[in-house]
């Protein structure tokens, strides 16, 4: 278990370093992916299943889709032409697929090996989880809710500014 | 591993990804790669919170670590509403040339 958390870890650590080294964003994003998935392993062998899991769908599922999505937006042009071609002839996707290669190892032997499923921590699952959240925090949940909507509000108000200028410059 | 073994390396582990964002934060010009450093930083936080309460097998950590997600989910979409507007404003995403703007 102790070599599974160092080889996760070690994971997370290096493909970090790539994220902030990159040139081309769509190769930090990947290597960012990466790294959200090695946090996640760690998670998961620290004994927290639910925020291994809620870290894998929405850290790196949902946020990562909002910035992939963003930056495709910004590459539009001719260049992109040159970016497709070096995806299918470059070896750029390899490192990030061997790194995560590694993690869906350590995925794989954590399920096929059923006794090494308890490494001596006790695990902390979503019932304990939620049932805390719901009755202690439940000002911050609210709390939590005015944020997010904060959040959109914001995030439509400046996307609709965007789009509105344009038009009154064509008229 | 021990309770305080693994206490000790997840926050070596935190810290060591809190630092490399803040060095992207400190080191990138580009807009996406200052929103991903941060994107690092933020999960550092939460690795720390979530080793923390496993150590003393409490589930508030778990609970700090999904308010960082939602804080996180509505600052992603802020910043790159504000990318978007500044690509558009000033035609590029460096935050030297950004940083000229006025009023």
């Amino acid at each position: 278990m102790t070599i599974l958390l160092h080889l996760s870890a070690a994971i997370a650590v290096v493909s970090t370093i790539l994220v902030i080294t990159r040139l081309n964003a769509v190769h930090a994003l990947l290597y960012l992916v990466v790294s959200l998935l090695a946090v996640a392993v760690v998670f998961f062998l620290l004994g927290a299943p639910f925020v291994a899991a809620l870290e894998v769908i929405i850290y790196a599922g949902a946020i990562m889709v909002l910035f992939v999505f963003v930056v495709m937006m910004f590459n539009l042009g001719s260049e992109i032409v040159d970016h497709e071609r070096l995806i299918f002839q470059g070896p750029i996707w390899v490192l990030p697929g061997l790194l995560a290669l590694l993690l869906l190892l350590e995925l794989a032997y954590l399920i096929l090996v059923p006794a090494t499923a308890n490494f001596g921590v006790a695990m902390i699952g979503p019932r304990q989880v939620g049932i805390r959240l719901f009755s202690v925090y439940g000002l911050a949940v609210e709390l939590a809710s005015f944020v997010l909507l904060s959040g959109l509000v914001g995030a439509y108000h400046i996307g609709r500014r965007y789009r509105a200028v344009p038009e009154e410059r064509g008229r | 591993m021990t309770g305080t073994a693994s206490l000790q390396f997840g926050l070596m582990l935190a810290t060591v990804l809190f630092l490399l964002g803040l060095i992207g934060v400190l080191m990138r010009r580009n807009l996406i790669f200052v929103l991903m450093s941060l994107e690092i930083m933020f999960n550092a936080a939460g690795l720390a919170f979530v080793v923390a309460g496993q150590r003393w097998q409490q589930a508030d950590g778990q609970i700090m670590f999904l308010f960082i997600l939602a804080v996180t989910g509505s600052e992603v979409a802020l910043g790159l509403a504000l990318a978007l507007a500044a690509r558009h404003h000033f035609g590029t995403l460096d935050t030297d040339l950004i940083s000229r703007m006025r009023g």
